[in-house]
């Protein structure tokens, strides 16, 4: 950095502010609740997402209270067991993974960060969030409906999802196909301000090399997401007109009940194409801001560069190509040719190689760094060591030998939930309490936050690590009740119940945090406009929380990259992104 | 699934070629100073509209790319029965060309300050759409007089499916080619409604070579070419 000749550095005038170009909101309505800026709709997403995201927590607790203690509670019976399973499902990976990253994070970081003053088409990102909410509402009305939600498992398999043995076959999954088709209109609406605002309005000096690894995360899955959410689509068209129309894409041949059904000559096999074409991505387009975000935070509290920059952008951008060449993986037990299958796991090993960079990067951004073990922090490198826990038990199931005798076990369940389950939710904590000041103006309760961090650290592993073991021995996943199985021991159903009484009680740690949301917003402890010293555009506007069009009269100019902590001979150990370089600084024009 | 690899594969290679125009090389922790030192790679200058149409225009091939693969896959089963293709598609074919020589024009004109050779592009490029519109309705009618219902055969599935999903791109087409000739009606400045109208023109080519490559693929055409690309797969 210092080697560049000051003398060349020339002075630019900040971009012209086109007043015309920014929606201004003239009512209260259009102002908190139909709203075109960008700040607003991330916090509409991010606040549906975790509404419909408690739902789904509390049907974790049910689905764990009936395997740990099963035949207690006469509530929780066979069919409803599956439906909690599948909106359990659904709703973790993509009413609220997916909304909460892209919708949430995407919309609040992307404008900031890049130095824009909002999306570029308002109009169109705020009816993306209400297109969510609509999307969000007919999911939830399946609960009420008659025959409830559908129990298909989120993967919706046909022909079991459409057939009469599955519960919701009359409402639940009409509304759920409908429910996940409004979800991508939406999401696509919303996916075109988020690309184009990157490509588009990045302020003077932001270069594609300068953006925070948080954008480049964003803006990598937007685009994947964009490209994979039509497989999801044409399947759920597809599957709708199965089931509505009679006609019969996925539907073979079949006899229910003694008698030949109207479908014949369908293939269930090219819905499991279609749904991981879409579904394999969708791992990664919640894993690529995971990781883009968990890099800012590493590189800020331990007040040191990113290790390895360039590098963090290839892999970002390698794992966002690989990741739509190895969906196949999930299939190994459809009966696909071994061929196939060995190629499949071919490319699947080949991914873990940007993924170990990535982690060999945030190890190495670590090291010697001066760590700061505030709660992002803390919740950072949680993530790091449950994605590396989550992502070698990935190199287990990507081997097609190994992965048949496990598929359908526990193993599985707790693989994924450690890959893309706890390691993005510690990710998503991580950066609420990072940014909430930037939100709020105000700092989250510190005790609060350890104990939240903890509690949720600690009470994963004991979850999640005892289940790869169930799972070795062979217990099924999906089942309500496994009853006296020769090859279970009564060990197992021991362990069950632990993990049970651990499921609630990290849930309960979700409800101090939520706590710890309100309570602060009111009584916290005034944050500034930059409380953690960091570098990056949001942190440096005029106004905290930030005012519509974000910036003052000019837009930023940018400078350097985003990663400029603890530079030796530095005044600070942090140099803001839109600090001139030294020339400018001596003569005390701090931004 | 060879139609979507294949279509994953031109975007990769835009991806790409996009992406070694931008100096992923650049060591950015050495690089301290104004933009000006540096070669070009701010943000983009295109309009935003334009560029939101084009990633648009991706998405929408992805999805048309996704419905030829799963059509590919399943007319490989043995209950598959190809359908008679209507002769009313040619004329809706001829009429779709039509159109999109409207928007074109519409689009020179614009671009030479014709308002009224703007506005005739444009009316002319919406009429013809929305009788190839008209076309395709009535094509289905014939076809489920005949008896070929949407359930009957997958092949008719497909076909309904198909046709159906292009008739709602363009229909949303529609909605802003209405919107772009209101203004040019209202008597906006020319230089306002170019972007617009270049905009509708552009969707409606893709809307036009989506349509050929589904007409392609409904009449059989392209099946050898499915072929070789299933062969090449497996």
């Amino acid at each position: 950095m210092v080697d560049v000749p000051y003398d060349a550095v020339t002075d630019v005038p900040p971009a012209e502010v086109a007043e015309v170009d920014l929606y201004h909101p003239r009512s209260w309505w259009t102002k908190y609740v139909f709203s075109q800026d960008a700040k607003v709709i991330a916090i509409q997403y991010s606040l549906t997402a975790t509404a419909i995201g408690l739902v789904a927590l509390v049907l974790s607790w049910l689905m764990r209270l009936q395997l740990g203690f099963p035949g207690t509670f006469s509530f929780i019976d066979a069919s409803q067991y599956l439906q909690f399973i599948t909106m359990h499902g659904m709703i973790m990976v993509i009413y609220l993974l997916t909304a909460l990253f892209l919708g949430g994070f995407g919309n609040y970081l992307i404008p900031l960060m890049v130095g824009a003053r909002d999306m570029v088409f308002p109009y169109v990102n705020m009816l993306s969030y209400w297109v969510y909410l609509l999307a969000v509402l007919v999911l939830a009305s399946t609960f009420f409906v008659p025959g409830g939600p559908t129990g298909a498992g989120w993967t919706l398999y046909p022909p079991q999802a459409i057939l009469s043995g599955t519960p919701g076959q009359d409402w639940g999954i009409i509304l759920m196909l409908s429910s996940l088709i409004l979800f991508i209109i939406g999401f696509t609406m919303g996916g075109l301000n988020y690309v184009v605002t990157v490509l588009q309005a990045r302020t003077r000096g932001m270069t594609l090399m300068r953006l925070p690894l948080t954008v480049w995360g964003i803006f990598t899955a937007t685009i994947m997401a964009l490209l994979a959410f039509p497989a999801l689509f044409v399947a759920c068209v597809m599957m709708l007109f199965d089931r509505v129309l009679a006609t019969s894409f996925f539907m073979p041949a079949l006899v229910q009940m003694g008698e030949q059904m109207k479908y014949g000559g369908g293939s269930p096999l090219l819905f499991q194409h279609l749904f991981w074409f879409f579904g394999h991505p969708e791992v990664y387009i919640v894993a690529l801001p995971a990781f883009g975000i968990v890099s800012d935070l590493i590189s800020t509290h331990a007040r040191k560069n990113i290790f390895g920059y360039r590098m963090m952008v290839w892999a970002i951008v390698a794992i966002g190509a690989l990741s739509f060449i190895v969906w196949a993986h999930h299939m190994y037990v459809s009966g696909m040719h071994p061929q196939f299958g060995f190629f499949f796991a071919t490319t699947t090993l080949i991914i873990a190689i940007p993924t170990a960079i990535k982690v060999y990067n945030w190890v190495l951004t670590l090291w010697r760094g001066d760590i700061h073990l505030t709660v992002p922090m803390l919740f950072a490198l949680g993530f790091i060591i449950t994605f590396v826990n989550g992502g070698l038990t990935g190199l287990f199931l990507g081997n097609v030998v190994v992965d048949v005798p496990l598929s359908d076990t526990m193993f599985v369940v707790a693989h994924f939930h450690m890959v893309m389950g706890v390691a993005p939710i510690l990710v998503v904590l991580g950066a609420i309490y990072h940014w909430y000041p930037k939100l709020t103006g105000r700092m989250l309760d510190d005790v609060l936050g350890k104990f939240h961090f903890w509690v949720t650290f600690l009470g994963a592993y004991l979850i999640f690590f005892p289940m790869h073991y169930l799972g070795l021995l062979g217990f099924p996943r999906r089942y309500h009740d496994i009853g006296e199985a020769a090859f279970i021991p009564s060990s197992a159903h021991t362990l069950n119940a632990f993990i049970t009484v651990v499921a609630l009680i990290v849930g309960f740690a979700q409800m101090v945090f939520l706590f710890n949301l309100v309570w602060s917003l009111f009584k916290g402890k005034p944050s500034g406009g930059n409380p953690w010293r960091a570098t990056t555009l949001e942190w440096q506007t005029p106004e905290t929380p930030p005012g519509h069009g974000n910036w003052g009269k000019e837009l930023p100019v940018v400078y350097r990259w985003a990663y400029d902590y603890s530079v030796p001979g530095a005044e600070q150990d942090f140099i803001p992104q839109n600090q001139p370089p030294a020339r400018r600084a001596a003569q005390g024009a701090l931004p | 699934m060879s139609a979507i690899i294949l279509f994953m594969a031109v975007i990769a290679v835009i991806a790409g070629w996009w992406l070694s125009q931008q100096r992923l090389t650049a060591k950015p922790w050495l690089e301290e100073g104004s933009i000006g030192d540096y070669p070009g790679t701010g943000a983009m200058t295109m309009p935003a509209a334009k560029i939101g149409l084009g990633v648009f225009l991706a998405v929408a091939g992805s999805l048309f790319a996704l419905f030829i693969s799963a059509y590919s896959m399943r007319m490989g089963m043995v209950d598959w029965r190809a359908m008679p293709v209507p002769k009313l598609l040619w004329f809706n074919t001829g009429v779709l060309i039509l159109s999109s020589v409207a928007l074109q024009w519409a689009l020179l004109a614009a671009r030479r300050d014709d308002i009224d050779g703007v506005m005739v592009g444009l009316l002319g490029g919406g009429a013809s759409a929305l009788t190839f519109l008209a076309g395709q309705l009535l094509a289905w009618q014939q076809l489920s007089v005949a008896g070929y219902f949407v359930a009957s055969n997958p092949a008719n599935s497909f076909f309904y499916l198909l046709t159906a999903a292009h008739g709602l791109h363009l229909m949303g087409g529609l909605a802003a080619l209405g919107r772009t000739t209101a203004k040019v009606w209202r008597g906006v400045a020319i230089a306002e409604a170019r972007l617009s109208v270049e905009l509708c023109a552009i969707y409606w080519h893709f809307l036009l070579l989506v349509w050929l490559i589904v007409l392609g693929v409904l009449t059989g055409w392209t099946d050898s070419f499915i072929d070789i690309c299933r062969q090449l797969l497996n």
